[in-house]
């Protein structure tokens, strides 16, 4: 599963947010899931030094700060490109056509589901629901919900075009 | 924006006359607009309406009108309609509102008080523009509790949610009420679990009650794991108030001073617009030290879950909280006598908790009046799927799913023919078309082979396949399971292939008992109810749908025509009229022609997705076929189960 192969190195962020985070917080194991949620935010993933930070100011084994950092679908170890596709493979989604979409992004990106295009410039991920389901099926495209979608629509997406522009 | 926030109320009589006023103050409002701000309207773009018609009420100088107010709102239901903008007193309905529209709207109907035609909702079946709200079919049959205060609210003011008569349960309950009184009149009103199996919530409570122990804690699970149900989703976005205040009246009951809601990281507005809440509520002393001035203590805490299906159920929910990995443990522990941090625990979904309120105010009779024998008061379902109106309703238990589907649903998409309806969730089955009489109550959808679940109603046509509706639970499952015992993480590995070889034409006859039989050890040697019942989808359907299976291990074709190692398609020539619809829909440009002219598909480019087929309503000139040598498709390598998602 070497999915960002080709990636380029990314030099290690700079922590100083890390800091910031965890004084926001408890330092008990019970904040775990909740500061690793606002590192993943701050950096789109969860460096590597990051989770060494978070489990030595958290008095947890860095082993449990793997754990949990893994379990979750929201939290990725990998950096991940500029723009998150997330394509919903929800059941609503899933029977109005999810599935083609996944094979049109797919083609069009030149990556599977889960991984990062070489240049960081998109990450492609399914997601199962997020509760927009009457307008199935629904891809978000960084910050941008799109609604009843059809595979002909998914270069535009990628374009970051939308009806009302 | 007349009055300012309400300063700490002291005591319960002090809220009630402020409710009083600020209702009063509503009501004097000659006119209301109320824009939509939802997840699926914001996805429509109604932020950008909502703006628009700031800019253009401020513009024009009407925006300091005493008798007009405007609103952002949560979803009204209809999301598939949206941005949508009501406008009470009159409950006119606008729908597909663009900021473009906002000028005319405001020119026409604020000022003009004219009703623009254009803009209304037209019903698809009888062509009719309909003007009110409660007029419109899907709105007709809904009986609001759980959702009561949804779109009528701005969910950022406390003070429209008072307005509508938040937290004068909660005064009734600590003022007037002894913890076992608020037990037996929640026991009295039926009310069942609404985000699962259905327990009866006056028991949970009573049982935490009378578990020793000083701490205890209330949880509220917002973790909405089934897809195709955003009930909780709406609820917490659009009147996180309600699902406080059942909160502070089931911590009373049970004598809890510590809250949490569980609320999926999925659900950003959730989180913002409860946080929100919780702020407001506890500067108003209606959360905190000393309540209302009753002397009873709580206060409720948001953590927001990781994104993994499994934290939904108890347990496992719990140890997320606790910020561990959420493995489930066996049930015989009940968490109401050890859960959170091994100390008595009630959780309840936002659904359950919102419905609190309600029958503490109007009492347990009114809410038992409604519904069936066993199931009672309303329940919200999420209408999803290949139906007209897709969107959220509520209405009391024991309506048909006929009348859910056709009624309020408006009928199935393109009028094609009906074939199931998928309820319960992952864990859930998926109910045929003789069965569409059924009265949805917790048992009667039990006994056709499904459940209640959280409400997710999705309805499916001809063009669903269901082999590949239960290839898709099994998937699901898999790829959700904790891993932590066998039958249901290898179990669900051996379906999953299984079920992957019958829709490349690779299956065999005896896949079918095998299915059977590996379903049933999964039921019984599981460890949490998420691998008891991962079985479900492929049970149901085997038992409903087997024909289908049959046509895909026998005859190497899928008659719904979705799995595309079995499926070819074709125009038929006689029928094409060269209306480019198909030309314009296919992702790989497979069809050519000139308009007006004989269409032709290349077999060659052809990806077999099947949008052609879905836009050719009118002539119906694509058909598609069994593909010839589906058997020849190379088979995957032995016994590998696909690649797990790499986090
Ligand atoms: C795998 C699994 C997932 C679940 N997901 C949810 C969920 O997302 N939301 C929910 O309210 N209940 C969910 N439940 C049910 C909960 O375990 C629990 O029964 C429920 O939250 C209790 O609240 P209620 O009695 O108000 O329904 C799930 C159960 C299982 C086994
Ligand atoms: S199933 Fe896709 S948003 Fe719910």
């Amino acid at each position: 599963m070497s999915a960002t192969a080709a990636a380029p190195a990314i030099p290690e962020p700079d922590l100083a947010p890390v800091d910031a985070i965890l004084a926001g917080y408890p330092q008990t194991e019970t904040s775990l899931v909740q500061v690793l949620q606002d590192v993943n935010r701050t950096f789109n993933y969860l460096p590597c030094h990051a989770l060494e930070k978070v489990a030595a100011s958290l008095g947890v084994p860095l082993a449990r700060v793997f754990s949990v950092a893994t379990f979750y679908k929201a939290f990725s170890i990998k950096p991940r490109g500029k723009v998150i596709i997330r394509i919903c493979t929800g059941t609503a989604c899933h029977i109005r056509g999810a599935p083609l979409l996944v094979d049109e992004f797919v083609r069009h990106l030149g990556i599977r589901a889960g991984e990062t295009t070489p240049d960081m410039g998109f990450t492609l991920e399914t997601v199962n629901c997020v509760g927009a389901c009457a307008m199935a099926p629904v891809v978000i495209a960084g910050p941008r919900h799109h609604g009843g979608l059809s595979p002909a629509d998914v270069p535009d997406v990628i374009q970051g075009k939308s009806d009302d522009d | 924006m007349t009055t300012s926030l309400p300063a700490r109320f002291g005591v319960p009589q002090e809220l009630e006359a402020r409710c009083a006023r600020l209702k009063a103050e509503r009501e004097g409002k000659r006119l209301t607009i109320l824009v939509c701000c939802g997840t699926g309207c914001l996805a429509n773009g109604s932020a950008k309406v909502a703006d628009a018609f700031a800019r253009e009420l401020h513009a024009r100088g009407i925006d300091a009108d005493v008798g007009l107010a405007f609103k952002r709102t949560g979803c009204h239901g209809f999301c598939q309609r949206g941005p949508l903008v009501v406008m009470m007193p009159d409950e006119t309905f606008y729908q597909r509102v663009k900021p473009k529209d906002v000028p005319k709207i405001v020119e026409q109907t604020v000022v003009g008080g004219k009703v623009i035609a254009t803009l209304l909702y037209k019903d698809p079946n009888s062509k009719q523009r309909i003007t009110r709200y409660h007029e419109i079919p899907f709105y007709q049959k809904q009986t609001r509790v759980a959702m009561r205060n949804i779109g009528l609210v701005d969910p950022r003011d406390l003070r429209d949610s008072l307005a509508r008569g938040a937290y004068l349960a909660v005064a009734k309950a600590l003022g007037a009420m002894t913890p076992e009184q608020v037990i037996a009149e929640v026991d009295q009103s039926g009310l069942r679990g609404r985000g699962g199996a259905g327990f009866s919530t006056g028991r949970k409570w009573r049982s935490a009650r009378a578990a020793p122990g000083e701490r205890k804690f209330v949880i509220c699970n917002g973790d909405e794991g089934d897809p195709g149900a955003f009930k909780d989703r709406s609820i917490l976005e659009g009147d996180p108030h309600s699902v406080i205040e059942g909160m502070i009246i089931g911590a009373y009951a049970v004598g809890a001073h510590e809250g949490f809601v569980y609320v999926r990281e999925e659900y950003p507005l959730a989180v913002e617009n409860l946080g929100h809440a919780l702020c407001d509520a506890r500067a108003a002393g209606l959360l905190g030290r000393n309540i209302l001035g009753t002397g009873f203590d709580f206060d409720v805490q948001i953590s927001r879950g990781g994104g993994a299906f499994v934290c939904g159920e108890s347990s496992a929910l719990m140890k997320s909280i606790a910020g561990m990995v959420g493995e489930p443990r066996a049930k015989y522990i009940h968490a109401t006598d050890r859960g959170l941090f091994d100390l008595p625990s009630v959780l309840n979904n936002v659904e359950s908790w919102s419905d609190v309120p309600v029958i503490i105010e109007k009492g347990a009779a009114w809410f038992a009046a409604m519904g069936t024998a066993k199931s009672k008061g309303t329940k919200a379902f999420s209408l999803v799927g290949k139906v007209k109106n897709t969107g959220l309703v509520e209405t009391p238990m024991g309506i048909t799913l006929r009348e859910l589907i056709f009624d309020i649903g408006g009928g199935i998409l393109n009028d094609r023919p009906f074939k199931a309806v998928q309820t319960g969730g992952p864990s859930g089955g998926c109910v045929p078309a003789h069965l569409l009489d059924l009265p949805i109550d917790y048992e009667k959808l039990t006994e056709a082979g499904s459940m209640m679940g959280s409400g997710g109603m999705i309805v499916m046509d001809d063009r669903t396949c269901m082999v590949d509706v239960a290839r898709y639970f099994t998937r699901f499952l898999w790829d959700e399971s904790c891993g932590k015992c066998t039958p249901c993480r290898e179990g669900l590995s051996q379906l999953q292939i299984v079920h992957d070889r019958i829709c490349r034409g690779l299956g065999r006859e005896e896949d079918l008992p095998l299915m059977e039989r590996l379903g049933a050890v999964m039921e019984t040697a599981a460890l949490c109810a998420l691998g008891k019942s991962a079985n479900f989808p492929v049970k149901s359907t085997l038992q409903y749908f087997r024909d289908e299976y049959v046509a895909h291990v026998r005859d190497k074709r899928c008659p719904a025509g979705i799995c595309k190692d079995l499926t070819i398609y074709r125009i038929i020539d006689e029928q094409c009229n060269g209306c480019g619809a198909c030309l314009r829909v296919c992702p790989s440009k497979a069809i050519t022609g000139k308009p007006k002219q004989l269409h032709a598909l290349d077999q060659g480019l052809c990806i077999s997705c099947g949008a052609c087929f879905d836009v050719c309503t009118p002539m119906n000139a694509i058909a598609f076929d069994p593909r010839p040598h589906a058997a020849a498709v190379p088979p995957a390598a032995p016994g590998a189960a696909p690649a797990r998602r790499n986090s």
